[in-house]
């Protein structure tokens, strides 16, 4: 799978009241989430990020609270990829099981403008290209497990075709 | 699905084990494991609340199962926006309740019966030494200080457990903290975990374990070992522990029927990191909005004022918070610029608090005394925060936002300063309040 897009540039820690503040999780319709997505710490974010679009963070991206309703919003914002650092565990979790596709790249983005650079990101290779400067970042490959996880949509096909082997 | 590896990982060529690593080979059928395994881990039981359960419900209906695994082992618990804030929390709690009646789920605890879900669990004997638990709460990772691996996971992986009964994890590396005391007088758990966090970052301990040893932690009250392990995710641990000891097995006694087996660490098992911190002169630490590592001692916040105070939550709403707040502010009033609210955890804190009259020392010094809830710790009701505002609080989370308006600010602190900067009406040391 390759993705072309805006990236949106974010520091280090993103949190996820950040990401969705408390006051909206209750509702768990992703477009309603992503009316308020970064909210918080970037207001107009969700007038401005449209579809295809990429988000780019630094270390410990979605730190803090549990909340699915992170990478939901994410999702039904219309991006298509998070590149980082680093992410949170429970959020990398979360993204890998509801099918958000998510990239781990240590060295670190660099010479981004926000808001208008243009990303590729090729899924298989686990590389993402910086289609102005021309940079390419590698990322962290996935253990096959998860790469199956992603191929399949999010954990509940993942688990469901496990079941239907075992039976 | 249990018995395999899912992937390698490095071998550290020890045959010892730390205590992570003895309860997830345990529970995942093998003999030993090391950091960087992948496994699959039977589950002893599986939490949900009322934000994550729905979500997570709503991925349960496409299993097409018509079963839980177990309905002893699914924990639901409406804490976060109950007693219902509003049209919304209710057609979420009710799907819970639905939920619950359906599939026959033996421990959802209905309003009236229920608490904030970390205490109530404990609390409730529903915890114990060496079993794995998996609550779709970051927070799940409290009930380390029982010896058990907990972990905070998302609604979807909720959901499979659900329907399987086991979860996949990665096997962390284990940081050792070790706390050399004595504690100083009015400093606790919750300046231990603070003062770590400070010291290692938000991150300091992502994707590890971290074991709390050492003779402060020895000596250190339940409550104030719940504490500790409850914050492990504000430094990005997936779980913090405390080895079984005697304070473990009479808090489990009474609680507990059913047979459990306590693992240990072994001797010389391999610990990524081993940090040694003597707390002996340890002053009350303070965390500086808008991070949980922005952590100073009191003593540089001196003076901040405040206009709530928050004592509460799953991090310090037990019956040891409640006295030790009480007694701060026993014959002593709020100032009155300041609000302060009183969370008891649980239903039966609530009861003891009564039976023990703080209840009545709250509400004498002009605190207001709420039933069980999250409520204003994650900004979701009883005590939201206007655009400059700023609250002390007993919660974990000091983020942007995290208790209302964007603009508003947290700070975080253990029950004694809480209250004795409640009564100050700025941040101050409890000495200066309690002579």
């Amino acid at each position: 799978m390759i993705f072309e897009g805006k990236a949106w540039l974010f520091g280090d820690n993103i949190d996820t009241d950040a990401i969705i503040a408390a006051r909206y999780l209750s509702t768990i319709d992703p477009r309603e989430l992503a009316e308020h997505l970064m909210e918080d710490i970037k207001p107009e974010f969700p007038g401005l990020v449209g579809p295809g679009d990429i988000l780019v963070g630094g270390e410990n991206f979605g730190c803090g609270s549990s909340r699915e309703h992170a990478p939901l919003a994410i999702k039904g914002a219309g991006i298509s990829c998070v590149v980082a650092r680093s992410f949170a565990r429970i959020f990398y979790r979360n993204a890998i099981n509801i099918g958000l596709p998510i990239l781990e790249c240590p060295e670190g983005l660099t010479g981004i403008e926000s808001g208008s650079d243009q990303l590729r990101v090729d899924l298989e290779q686990g590389t993402v290209t910086h289609l102005r400067t021309g940079d390419i970042y590698q990322a962290e490959p996935f253990p096959p497990f998860m790469q199956e996880i992603i191929g399949r949509g999010g954990l509940v096909e993942y688990v469901k075709a496990r079941i239907g082997q075992a039976q | 699905m249990n018995k395999e590896n899912i992937a390698g990982g490095g071998s550290t060529g020890s045959t010892k084990s730390t205590m992570v690593e003895k309860i997830l080979a345990a529970k995942s059928g093998q003999k030993k494991v090391e950091p960087g395994n992948l496994v699959n881990a039977k589950i002893d039981l599986a939490l949900g609340n009322d934000i994550t359960a729905p979500v997570a419900i709503k991925e349960f209906e496409r299993f097409g199962v018509d079963k839980v695994f177990d309905p002893e082992k699914v924990v639901l618990v409406p804490d976060h926006f109950t007693p219902n804030k509003d049209i919304a929390s209710a057609e979420q709690a009710l799907l819970i309740r639905s939920f619950a009646e359906k599939y026959k789920i033996k421990h959802y605890f209905e309003v009236g019966r229920m608490g904030i879900e970390h205490a109530l669990l404990p609390e409730q004997g529903l915890v114990r030494p060496g079993e794995v638990i998996i609550g779709a709460d970051s927070h799940t990772c409290t009930y380390g200080a029982l010896g058990a691996f907990a972990t905070g996971v998302g609604s979807t992986d909720l959901a499979a457990a659900m329907v399987i009964g086991e979860a996949w994890f990665k096997v962390p590396p284990t940081m050792r903290f070790e706390y050399i005391g004595p504690l100083p007088r009015w400093v606790g758990g919750k300046d231990l975990i603070l003062y770590t966090i400070g010291r290692i970052g938000v991150s300091g301990a992502r994707y590890r374990a971290m074991e709390f040893a050492g003779p402060a932690i020895s000596e250190l009250s339940m409550d104030g070992r719940l504490t500790m392990a409850n914050m492990a995710v504000e430094a990005g641990g997936k779980c913090g522990y405390v080895q079984p000891d005697q304070v473990t097995f009479d808090y489990l006694k009474g609680r507990v029927t059913v047979p459990y087996e306590a693992v240990y660490s072994d001797q010389d098992a391999v610990y990524e990191r081993v940090f040694s911190f003597d707390v002996s002169a340890l002053e009350p630490q303070i965390a500086i909005s808008p991070s949980p590592d922005n952590v100073h001692p009191v003593s540089e916040a001196r003076g901040t004022e405040i206009q709530q105070v928050v004592i509460g939550s799953c991090t310090n709403g037990r019956i040891e918070d409640l006295r030790l707040a009480a007694s701060v502010i026993k014959n002593r009033r709020v100032h009155p610029q300041v609000r302060m609210l009183v969370i008891p955890a649980t239903q039966q804190i609530y009861r003891q608090a009564l039976e023990e009259g703080l209840l009545t020392t709250f509400i004498d010094a002009e605190a207001v005394v709420s039933t069980p809830t999250c409520g204003p710790c994650l900004g979701g009701h009883m005590g939201i925060l206007a655009r400059g505002e700023r609250a002390l609080a007993t919660t974990n989370r000091n983020f942007i936002g995290r208790m209302g308006h964007p603009e508003s600010e947290v700070y975080l602190c253990g029950p004694a300063v809480a209250a004795a900067s409640a009564v100050a009406g700025i941040i101050v040391h409890p000495e200066e309040v309690v002579q």
